[in-house]
């Protein structure tokens, strides 16, 4: 680990002033970054500690929906009785991801912010666009199961890999944000870029802008609804695909349906022609197969990872199946029904 | 070494005193029920701190970046990745770790149950194993055998005495009537 120095921010314009100064990083439960600085893949000349700012409550919105705190915990999040039982969605994914032990430092701020897995980021010995601008991609051509199949560049193949973030997607969910210009909103399917030819870039924030809470808007989902998440082993390990699916039903007529793909793409990947074909149509097998095809439209393997594409496509059939039939996937018992 | 003893309790670490510090900032922690004080750079993990400061060395460094849970211990009841967290970030947090579980001769009963049930075989990962265990317990999120099991996937061991594991852990839940 690189030598930094340190200053603990006494509240949030203090923590604004100081993350806007170059090579600067925030430090919320740092699982993440700490693990980075460790690899050299961050080395940043200053840490500002932000766990002692009041972003930690988790509050009712008018309205009905819930505002979830930057530095709640994952773990506080997902086990919150009000999160559990109007967004079970969001529990389920939240606990099918890392470990008990990971989702009790990591925060739900942090979580938006992680960096993704791909091996050559976290190998500063190969080429890393991401990393290291201008120096390549070792993943295109290299050893590329765990890639992107949707939304990659020339530049770079990486995957976001949150689970958290692929509910929130499929939630309409908004990130409040506050920086030297004041505040704002981002909707979260708006937060994270894809690569482009500035794959360096993983979200949209501002140079100093802080993650301060994350709105899940007043809609019940509680009853069609499930977090599918497909991996190498049946826990603690990367989504290699997973599906977030919220759906309302009239009888067997969907009225609406919303689906976010994990493990696939440099953000949540939602497809408004595939959600919009499904609405009006009747819950069938036949109707998810199309969706699944129209959602992965566009779909490319880099080789280790072709495997991905019908992986994913079969992964959206099972998930609407489960959402529609109104049994949603466990992550205790892991069989997939 | 990056960390020295601080003997001096008034350096109660507060915003102002370690605004732009890039050396030992002085910081207090309660571990396994004794204040003590230290003055660190910021650099220094809590697994670092606990191991080389303390001389707690129970508490292991596997793969010292998150994945295998050896380096499992509980602050404020909750368990953590030790070697994740920088020290200066946890100032003044109350830090038990396996050191911190027996009561005296008297073995703490996940430490009597993994005795029990042989739950170990070369040992490394059982500290970390029995943190995340007592952390398990105060969630009170598992009952079954497949919620332990999955509440557990945070500690690897190597020899692979899982099954005796979770059974250990199963007998101490069940003896608790918990949760």
């Amino acid at each position: 680990m690189n030598r930094f120095s340190y200053v603990r921010a006494a509240g949030v314009p203090e923590a604004v002033h100081e993350g806007s100064a170059k090579h600067v990083r925030f430090l919320a439960g740092g699982t993440n970054l700490i693990d980075l600085m460790k690899e050299n893949v961050e080395r940043p000349e200053r840490l500002v500690d932000i766990n002692r700012l009041p972003l930690n409550k988790i509050e009712d919105l008018e309205g009905g929906g819930l505002r979830l705190g930057a530095l709640v915990t994952n773990a506080d999040t997902a086990y919150d009785p009000r999160v559990d039982r109007r967004y079970p969605l969001l529990a389920s994914a939240i606990l099918a991801g890392a470990s008990p032990q990971l989702r009790n430092a990591a925060t739900n701020g942090g979580n938006l912010n992680q960096r993704t897995r791909c091996y050559y980021f976290y190998d500063p010995a190969t080429a890393c666009n991401k990393r290291d601008p201008g120096s390549g991609c070792g993943a295109i051509g290299g050893v590329n199961r765990i890639h992107a199949i949707l939304g990659a560049s020339d530049q770079c193949i990486a995957t976001h890999p949150s689970d958290m973030c692929v509910a929130l997607a499929a939630l309409d969910a908004e990130v409040r944000v506050t920086g030297p210009d004041g505040d704002r909103v981002i909707p979260l399917t708006e937060y994270h870029r894809l690569p482009g030819d500035e794959p360096w870039r993983d979200n949209y924030l501002r140079p100093g802008e802080l993650v301060t809470a994350i709105d899940l808007p007043a809609e019940d989902f509680t009853s069609h609804y499930t977090y599918l998440k497909l991996r190498d082993r049946l826990s603690y390990a990367f989504a290699l695909v997973s599906v977030a699916v919220v759906m309302r039903l009239d009888g067997d007529l969907i009225r609406e349906a919303r689906i976010a793909l994990g493990g696939v793409a440099h953000k949540p990947w939602r497809s408004p022609v595939a959600e919009s074909g499904l609405a009006g149509e009747r819950a069938s097998r036949a109707n998810f197969i199309a969706a699944a095809h129209a959602l992965t439209e566009g779909a490319v393997g880099q080789g280790d990872n072709d495997f991905k594409i019908e992986l994913a496509r079969r992964a959206i059939v099972r998930a609407l199946e489960q959402a529609a039939a109104g049994t949603p996937q466990s992550q205790t018992d892991k069989r997939v029904l | 070494m990056d960390t020295r003893v601080h003997d001096d309790p008034s350096h109660a670490g507060t915003a102002s005193s370690v605004a732009g510090a890039r050396e030992a900032i002085p910081i207090s922690l309660i571990i396994n029920g004794r204040q003590r004080h230290f003055a660190i750079e910021p650099w220094v993990t809590l697994l670092d701190l606990l191991r080389e400061q303390e001389h707690l060395t129970g508490t292991k460094k596997g793969c010292d970046h998150g994945q295998c849970g050896a380096c499992t211990v509980l602050i404020e009841g909750k368990r953590i990745n030790s070697c994740l967290v920088l020290a200066v970030s946890r100032d003044g947090a109350q830090v038990t770790t396996i050191e911190g579980l027996a009561d005296g001769d008297r073995l703490h009963p996940l430490q009597q149950a993994f005795v029990e049930h042989d739950a170990l075989q070369c040992g490394y990962c059982t500290p970390g194993q029995i943190c995340s265990a007592q952390g398990l317990i105060n969630e009170g999120h598992a009952s079954s055998g497949n919620e332990v099991r999955e509440l557990m996937s945070g500690n690897l061991c190597r020899c692979g005495a899982y099954t005796n594991i979770a059974a250990a852990i199963m007998e101490v839940l069940d003896k608790d009537g918990a949760p």
